[in-house]
């Protein structure tokens, strides 16, 4: 476990010392709070406190999805830029140990983003009547669509030297999973209902919004960023032997 | 230490090497002597456990590298082309980064960060971030990173590559003093380079082994005979007559093939003298005997560039002599 809990140290240590890390975490809270004046609050038709959370969580829930984009999209494109993936080769780490604490790491930067959204929530507990397990699982669907994204980041970026090019597969593998469900109507079965139940969005991500946690719905992300990760280190894998 | 037998690797189609077999000692330092692309790089990664080969034995301490390539990583230090650096980091949690990563217990950390900086040279840049250093700084920095851990084997690629006169005697001196306690293997194209460094030479030319030995083993091995050879001789003596003199003089030592006048200046004569095989004492008395003062007598040392030349281009002319 030691290998996991040094790369974690180091990855998160980057994040803090390059610009990147700063940067996306500005954007993200810049636009969460942008959308959530405009949006949630500045509607001039008076809401429910939990129809203005749920509206929260709903942009929050995507833009925690991009910002995994593009926290991920450095983490392996860059070691194998910069030649520095030839120190982890060649030392004694597993590729899953590489991959799981660089994920660890990225998840953990994104997670102290969003302590640092709270206080847009916080102001609709303390001004309206809304439960505390419906923030609970907002923003338990909100690293969970995070943690997702960073899984497919991070597995563009085991493909290719080139960030850019690994933020543009990254972004397209994203777009196709959240546009799965439209293929769901013009399919036959058993195909509509895979389609239906792979959509990254439509079916699993609203409960959470409500304030519903579905273990269904845990289990879909969950089992999205396993296998994304999984997919990564095979590639690692095939790197470490073939280039 | 390191048994390879007939290590063979493909890119694809194209084969990078081929068949290559050797053996190396411990505490030895070895280079790895070709032109570009002769698959010096593509030898070294496969022994620093990054790729496989495509089929062949190679064993370090006895252990096979494709069933415990993990187990052999934890003895290994290896400098890429480009030293892997972190650029955000600070050159001391860099090297707190690799010897952790390399296993280092941790009571020994602050040791073996002390010696492998004092060792580089890089004590006064030690909290320095790595993106501000300079070349020469940072390809130390990678050296630094290879023997943190204090592996008995070091793999460096092209160590000194890109580094300016005096660097690379920095780092010829450097690798020199890590022999003995690692065995070190190295490569590059630049010959002066290698031969001052190693004890032995590989010279690898289009993925196969041609030559294996000392700077003087491959000369006699380029050059067919081991005891014969070329003469470089100055003489001094008074008078007009002197070259052809000594020239007479040498000629008629038993076994002398040729004695050539190379230049002349005032009283000295400078002589090369072809012979069968090794007659320098013959020759010293008949200089002597034939009232000649003797300057200097020594076999001339083949340069081994020519000798490089003869090993990868058998076919081609020699370049002439400086």
């Amino acid at each position: 476990m030691k290998p996991i809990a040094l790369i974690i140290r180091r990855e998160l240590a980057a994040y803090l010392r390059s610009p990147l890390g700063w940067v996306v975490a500005a954007v993200l809270l810049l636009i969460d709070g942008l959308a959530f004046n405009v949006f949630a609050v500045g509607s001039d038709t008076a809401r429910k406190s939990s129809e203005v959370l749920s509206q929260f969580f709903f942009f929050s829930g995507g833009l925690a999805e991009a910002a995994g984009l593009f926290l991920a999209m450095r983490l392996l494109a860059e070691e194998r830029q910069t030649g520095t993936i030839n120190l982890l080769f060649s030392s004694p780490i597993r590729d899953y140990q590489i991959v799981l604490g660089k994920f660890l790491a990225a998840f953990v930067f994104l997670l102290g983003i969003h302590v640092l959204s709270l206080y847009m929530p916080l102001m609709v507990l303390l001004h309206g009547k809304v439960a505390k397990g419906h923030l609970v699982a907002g923003y338990l669907g909100v690293l969970l669509m995070g943690s997702t994204g960073l899984a497919i980041g991070m597995f563009a970026s085991s493909l290719t030297r080139s960030q850019l090019v690994a933020i543009v597969v990254g972004a397209a593998i994203s777009v196709a999973l959240v546009m799965a469900w439209l293929l769901a109507p013009v399919t036959d079965r058993p195909f509509d209902q895979f389609f239906s139940w792979l959509a990254l969005w439509n079916k699993h991500f609203p409960p959470f919004m409500r304030g519903t946690i579905s273990l269904q719905d845990v289990a879909y992300y969950v089992s999205m960023t396993y296998v994304f990760l999984f997919a990564t280190t095979r590639v690692l894998e095939s790197r470490r032997w073939s280039s | 230490m390191i048994e390879v037998e007939d290590l063979t690797k493909y890119y694809g189609g194209k084969r990078a090497i081929h068949d290559l077999c050797f053996r190396i000692e411990k505490g030895e330092i070895v280079g790895f002597l070709g032109l570009n692309g002769a698959g010096k790089t593509t030898t070294l990664r496969i022994l620093g456990c990054l790729i496989l080969p495509s089929s062949g034995v190679v064993r370090i301490d006895g252990m096979d590298l494709a069933d415990s390539a993990h187990e052999i990583r934890k003895r290994l230090g290896f400098l890429p082309d480009t030293p892997p650096l972190y650029d955000e980091m600070s050159v001391r949690d860099y090297l707190r980064f690799v010897a952790e990563l390399k296993g280092v217990p941790s009571k020994n950390l602050t040791r073996f960060i002390g010696d492998a900086l004092s060792t580089c040279n890089l004590t006064e840049v030690a909290d320095d971030n790595i993106a501000t250093l300079s070349h020469g700084f940072r390809q130390r920095v990678g050296l630094a990173q290879s023997m943190v851990h204090k592996p008995s084997l070091l793999i460096l690629d092209e160590p000194t590559s890109g580094l300016d006169p005096v660097q690379i005697v920095e780092m010829r001196e450097l690798i020199k003093r890590l022999g003995g306690e690692h065995t070190v293997l190295l490569s590059s194209h630049i010959l002066t380079e290698i031969s001052q460094t190693c004890d032995r030479l590989l010279v690898i030319d289009r993925g196969k082994l041609v030559a294996d030995g000392t700077e003087e083993s491959i000369s006699q091995q380029a050059h067919g005979s081991a005891q014969g050879g070329v003469l470089e001789l100055e003489i001094e003596g008074e008078g007009e007559a002197v070259p052809e003199q000594a020239r007479q003089a040498i000629g008629r030592v038993p076994g002398v093939i040729v004695a050539r006048v190379v230049s002349k200046q005032a009283r000295r004569v400078r002589l090369e003298v072809e012979c069968s095989d090794d007659r320098r004492s013959q020759v010293a008395r008949a200089i002597v005997d034939a009232g000649l003062g003797l300057l200097l007598l020594q076999r001339k040392a083949l340069e081994l560039e020519s000798i490089f030349q003869r090993l990868v281009h058998p076919t081609h002319p020699q370049p002439p002599a400086t």
